[in-house]
Parts: structure tokens; sequence; C-alpha cells
């Protein structure tokens, strides 16, 4: 035991943090520490999410006018193929479990590192082996079968890089199936003494239950894909109805994945937005037990709900109605965390700096998203607005409203602790209301576009509609714009920030605020016991007050 | 700390890694990881069982037809070989427990001898199949005059099966292989030997993976 003492000894003696320790290229792309490995994800996040930006980029300029006279129909559809695909496994999927959850969870089970370090390391080597694939896919003559490479199209007929990007998709599943499993096992067995599951930070109850659907998840849809491909590659037949396979087949399975996965994309975001409102509402979280345990219900609830992207697809409708009763469930914890981060704000000693901004950002968005999802999930309403705008806008309102969002409100709230350099709070909030604004601006509309008959994918349209397309591309480009200041900000402060000093400049509670920004290596001097309950913000009132 | 400190000796440290604060945690967080894992793959191969379901119970004339067209002695013999080489991994396991340094080499050498036996009948079996034109694709063709179209699906899941098994069995033998080379160096004893346990866990998983496929691809009708 004494080697380990030794360590935390000298890790405050030489005052070198974990940015610090090591300079060289290979003690950054070698490194097993969870700290480094999520400073490298959340480079490589970024520079896919500016790559799925400009496809996005590509798809509102096209649609600024009805004719399609700037990109042909099979470019088009490149384009919000790789959009799609970029974003989603690429970018959103990894964007705060594999970024904040990566840095923060060990910490804040006070940990030194997850439990298999190594293996963190090899799921952001499979992450990039991933993305060069999707890449290689994108310069080889793309892909355009749309990111749920529906059958058979994509497995007989499509001329484009199907496999190559399949294939990138499925190895990064790999990558997002171990930082699940690595998290599963860190917060069962390297909790520290003290740290009950009742004292768990909500960030952790929402990656546990994220990691979940990653493990049982991914694995459903990396089997479809492999046999995808090799329907594809051998041209034989899963799917294919000539040999009495059947297209609706995989369909089932890639949305028994890929519905779960929505919820990848989401849960991890809710976890940043229970951090965030209760510190800035200098109160503990109203009913703890139930923002934890609707993390839960959603994972458990998501791997019952995957048919109602079948409504239309010749499913029984009796096994429609079931799906969509269920569907209807997922409103129901997804609603007891918006009604208790509201609860927690009441009464609260409310202060608005940049990351409680994006949190009330996606808090709204979120509920519009949520909202126009259980229209989806009616069956009768879905029928017509099946494959229009309101479909785009709904799931975008959830993703970029709200993943997005609380990526951003991650970013802003830990970035003190991760580079030790505080940002500017003014261009943080200026920011934070263009991205609100230029929001609404673009996905707004296409909830009037769907319902009024737009359909996606479809790079031509009426002339009645391009009053609407005209005012989304607009807020397009202010919502590009309201994402490039922050980067600018950001970077900026990493060199010419202010210094932080004090463990926890916001005033938050929570094992990674008591340790320095940055931390050192090891995390912590000395093994923390825990001794408090979480966001124990009336007691340090109360003692406050006392004083 | 110090309960944990009091189960310490000096052999269990130097095989804890910097993460871990005692042999005990080191051990559950590797034990749990791999029976995740094993999670994991049970969804895996479900993708491709529950393909199986769905069409077996459309198609039961055609794949009870094909299913005929099986080896079921090359099948059998190697289901038998998956099993005893299951016994030699529980018995490398319990060698390095109880720190029997040539028999748990010796175990891991017959394993990887009764996996490669193993993947060795399963080449001929796929050759035999290439030979008779029932590898599916353009070149798939079937004399019987029963059977139809859907003859075709069962062997598309067959190949998509038993190779997916296949290469979960040549993984295995890696993992075999650089058990051999730990233990030649004397690494794994009765105060360390997790990593021969959970390669033996991912070992019998791919043998029950085996034990369900043998059944339904072979013994269908028999």
């Amino acid at each position: 035991m004494s080697e380990h003492v030794a360590t935390y000894d000298s890790a405050s003696e030489s005052e070198l943090n974990y940015l610090t320790n090591g300079w060289s290229w290979k003690s950054w792309l070698l490194t097993t520490d969870h700290k480094r490995i999520a400073i490298l994800y959340l480079i490589s996040i970024t520079i896919f999410f500016l790559l799925g930006g400009a496809f996005a980029g590509a798809i509102r300029l096209e649609l600024l006018t009805p004719q399609g006279d700037l990109l042909e129909a099979q470019t088009y559809n490149k384009m919000f193929t790789m959009h799609g695909v970029i974003m989603i496994f690429f970018f959103l999927i990894p964007s705060v479990p594999a970024t904040l959850g990566n840095f923060l969870i060990p910490i804040m089970v006070g940990a030194k590192d997850l439990a298999f370090p190594k293996i963190n390391l090899l799921s952001w080597y499979l992450y990039i082996a991933g993305g060069v694939l999707g890449l290689f896919a994108a310069v080889s003559g793309g892909v355009d079968t749309g990111w749920t490479f529906y059958t058979p199209y994509s497995s007989t007929y499509s001329n484009t890089a199907v496999i190559a990007t399949a294939m990138g998709a499925f190895v990064a599943g790999f990558s997002s199936i171990l930082t699940g499993l690595n998290f599963i096992v860190t917060i069962h067995k390297m909790r520290a003494p003290g740290l009950t599951w009742s004292r768990l930070p909500l960030f952790v109850w929402a990656h546990y239950a994220t990691s979940l659907i990653q493990l049982l998840g991914t694995p459903v849809v990396a089997i479809t894909l492999v046999l995808m491909m090799l329907e594809r590659a051998f041209h034989i037949g899963f799917f294919d109805p000539a040999l009495g396979g059947d297209p609706v087949l995989f369909q089932h399975l890639f949305w028994f994945y890929s519905h779960p996965a929505v919820y990848i994309m989401i849960l991890p975001g809710m976890g940043v937005i229970s951090e965030v409102v209760t510190c800035f509402s200098r109160k503990s979280v109203f009913g703890y037990p139930f923002v934890a345990g609707s993390s839960l219900a959603i994972a458990i609830l998501s791997f019952f709900v995957w048919g109602h992207h079948m409504f239309v697809a010749g499913q029984s409708t009796y096994a429609s109605l079931v799906f969509s009763l269920l569907s209807f469930a997922v409103a129901v914890p997804s609603a007891v965390k918006v009604f208790n981060w509201m609860a927690t704000m009441y009464k609260g000693s409310v202060s608005w700096e940049t990351p409680m901004l994006y949190a009330m950002g996606f808090i709204g968005l979120f509920t519009i998203g949520g909202v126009t999802g259980v229209m989806c999930a009616t069956m009768g309403i879905d029928l017509h607005i099946h494959d229009t705008y309101f479909i785009v806008a709904h799931f975008h309102y959830v993703m970029v409203g709200g993943m997005v969002m609380a990526f951003l409100a991650g970013v802003h709230f830990w970035w003190p602790k991760m580079t030790g350099k505080m940002y500017n709070d003014t261009w943080g909030r200026i920011a934070a209301g263009l991205v609100f604004i230029g929001f609404n601006l673009t996905f707004f509309p296409q909830f009037i576009l769907g319902w009024l008959g737009m359909p996606r994918r479809y790079h031509a349209y009426p002339e009645e509609f391009q009053s609407l397309h005209v005012l989304s591309t607009a807020g397009a480009s202010v919502l590009g714009v309201g994402y490039l200041i922050p980067m600018v900000y950001l970077v900026y402060s990493v060199f010419k920030g202010p210094k932080v000093t004090e463990p926890s400049p916001f005033g938050a509670k929570g094992l990674e605020w008591t340790i320095p920004c940055p931390p050192p290596t090891e995390n912590f001097f000395a093994p923390p016991v825990v001794k408090e309950p979480v966001y124990a913000y009336a007691e340090a009132h109360e003692e406050n007050t006392l004083v | 700390m110090s309960d944990h400190a009091v189960a310490l000796d000096s052999h269990d440290e130097k095989h804890v890694a910097h993460q871990f604060f005692s042999a005990q945690q080191q051990y559950e967080s590797g034990n749990l990881g791999m029976w995740l894992f094993l999670a994991t793959e049970v969804m895996f191969f479900g993708g491709m069982f529950a393909t199986y379901t769905i069409y077996r119970i459309w198609y039961p004339d055609a794949f009870r037809i094909a299913s005929s067209a099986t080896n079921v002695f090359l099948g059998a013999v190697n289901t038998v070989v998956l099993i005893v080489s299951s016994l030699t991994m529980a018995l490398a396991v319990q060698s390095a427990q109880l720190g029997k340094q040539k028999r748990l080499v010796a175990m891991i050498v017959l394993t990887m001898i009764f996996g490669s036996i193993f993947l060795g009948v399963k080449a001929v079996e796929y050759t035999h199949k290439w030979q008779e034109g029932h590898v599916p694709g353009p070149y798939f063709h079937w004399d019987q005059a029963e059977g139809g179209r859907e003859v075709q699906i069962l062997f598309c899941l067959y190949f998509a099966m038993t190779g997916m098994h296949a290469v979960h069995m040549i993984v295995g033998l890696g993992i075999m292989a650089w058990l051999l080379v730990t233990a030649m160096k004397g690494r794994y004893g009765p105060k360390y030997y997790n990593p021969v346990e959970i390669s033996g866990l991912y070992w019998h998983f791919v043998d029950i993976v085996w034990i369900f496929l043998f059944p339904l691809l072979y013994l269908i009708e028999r």
C-alpha cells in the first residue's frame, strides 16, 4: 500500500497536473489517463461535428430554392446520408459519454482511473478507425442510403460506398460498447468509501443507464450491419424477398438498437443538466431518487418501443398499437426529469452563467422535442407526418436542441476543471443566445413544413414551401455562427484565459470540485472518503449562516 | 484503506494495476467486465438467433430439408471436441488456482489443440459445402425436387452463424496463445489467476454458442 500513498504524495509535491505531466506525442497518443483520453475524444468529435455541420450546410443551401439547382438529386442524397452518419455515429453517440463522461466518472466516484484504462484507449482508437473508414467512404464516392441503411436498397441497388460506411459504424460501435462496459464496472466496483448508490451524482446515474443501452443494444446493430454487408458483398439473402427474406426484418433489427440509441444520445445530456441546474440553483436536486430512477426507466423502456418506426412498413396494427402505448410511456420518466429540474429551481438562488443558459435552452427545446415525440408515436398522426419534415424537426429538437445544448452546457460547466482556465462569460452568454435563436429559427419552420406535407430527403419542392425553407436556412447560418463563437473563445481561454485557482469556481458540490483545476494525474492527493449526502447545498448554506 | 492494506501482501501488490486499491477490487472488476462483455456477445449472436427463429417459423419445410444436407457426423465430432476443450480449459483455471504450473501450461496447450481440431473439421465441412454447391449466392444450386427457393436462407444462416462462431474461436485461440506465453513466464498462481479465469469464461461462452448451433442447424429432423 505504501507505494500508492507515495504516488499521491509525489503528485502533491511536484504540482504536476494531468496536462503538464508529459509533453511528447507519445504521452498523449499512448496515454491511459482517462482525462487525456477525454481530451483526445473532445478534439476528434469536434472535427467530426464540423464535418457533419458542413454537410448540413450543403443541405440547407440546396433547399434555399425550390428547384434542385445547387446539387443533383444523387449528390443531395449523399449529403444527408453523410450528415446523418457522421453526426450520429461519430458525434452524438460519443459526445457527452466519451468526453465529459470519460473525464468525470472516475473522479465523481473517487477513483484514480476507469477500471480498464487500456481498453479505454483502445476504444478511442476504434472510434478513430471507424471514423477513418467513414471518411474513406465519403471521399470514395460517398453513400446515399440514408443513415438507416435500409435493405434492399443498401444491400442490392445502391452504387455507393455502403460497405465502407457500414463498416465504419460497426467499428465505432465497438468503441461505444467498450466505453459503456468500462463505465459500468467502474461505477460498480470503484466507488470511494462512503459513496453509496444514493450519493452518486445524477451525471453518473445517467451514464450508468446509457452504458446499459450501449452494452445491450449496440451488438444488435453490429450483427445487423454484418448481415447487410454479407448480403451486399456475396449476393446472398437474409433480407432479400427474391429468396423469401424480409426487408422489414432488417428494420426491426436495426431499430432494436437504433431507437435505444437515441436515448444514448439524450440520457448523458440529462445527466449534465441535472448537475448544472442544481449548481446554479444552489439547491439539492428535487426528488433525487426519481431523477436517478427515471434514467433507468428510460433505458429499460427504450428497448420496447422500436416498432414505432414501422407503423407504415406493413407491421401488424396490433403490434403497432402496443408499440405506440409503450412509446407514450417513455414520456413519463422524461417528464419526471423536466418537472424535477423546475422544482429544483423553485425557490432556489438561481444565477445565469453560460452553462445555466444552455441548460435552460435544453429544458425548453427538449420539452418541445419530447412532446412532439408523443405526437409522432400516435398511430393516426404518424400516418400523416411519417417521412415528413415534422419528423426531421422532432428529432433535431431532441438531438440538437437537447443533446448539443447539454454538451455545450457541460463543456462550459467543466471547462475550468478540464483546462484550469476560465472563458469569457459575456461571449459565452452571447453565443448561448445565438444558438437558441438560430436553432429555433432553423427547426421550428420545419415542423410547419412537415405538417403541410413537405417530405424529407427531397432536394426539390413546390414553390409554396420556399419562404419556410428560407427561414430555416437563415436560422442555420445563425446557428452555425453560434457554434463557431465558443470554439474561438474556448480555445483562446486555454492560452490567454485567466487561471482558475480555486477547486470549485462555480461553487458546485461533488468530488470533482474538491480537487485542483486541472486535476493531477492520479486525480486525488489522498483516497477520498465521502461523508456528506449528494448535492449538500442546503447544508453548506446552513453552515455559512451559523458562522 | 487500512483493511485493504491488511489483505495485501507483496505477492499481490505487483499484480495490482495502479487504478485499483486492492487485489480483491481488481479481481471483481475483471470478472464483472468479462460477464458484461458476454452479455454483449449474447445480444450479438441474439440478432442471428432471432433471424433464424423467424425464418424457421415461416419456412419449416425448407429448413427441415436443407438441414438434412448438413454433415451430422462431423458436427457431432466437433461438438465432442469442443466439450472436451471446455474441460481442459476448466482444468487450466483449476491448475492456476492450485499453482500447478506445468499442468497449467499443458492444459492451455491441450485447449488450443482441441480448438484447432474444431476449426480444421469446420474447414472440411465448408469445403464439402462448396463442392456440393450449397454455398449461398449466385453459384448456389439445389438438386432435390423439394425445398424451393427458401432452402437458401438456411444456408445463409448456417454460414453466417458458424462463420461468426469460428471468428470467435480464432479470437479465443489468440487469447490462449497470449495466456500460454504469460503462463510460461510464471505469471499465474493461487494469488493471481484472474486472466486465466476470465479467458476461460470467454472460451466456455463460445462453446455454449456451438451447443445451440449444433441442434438448430444439424438436427432439425433427425
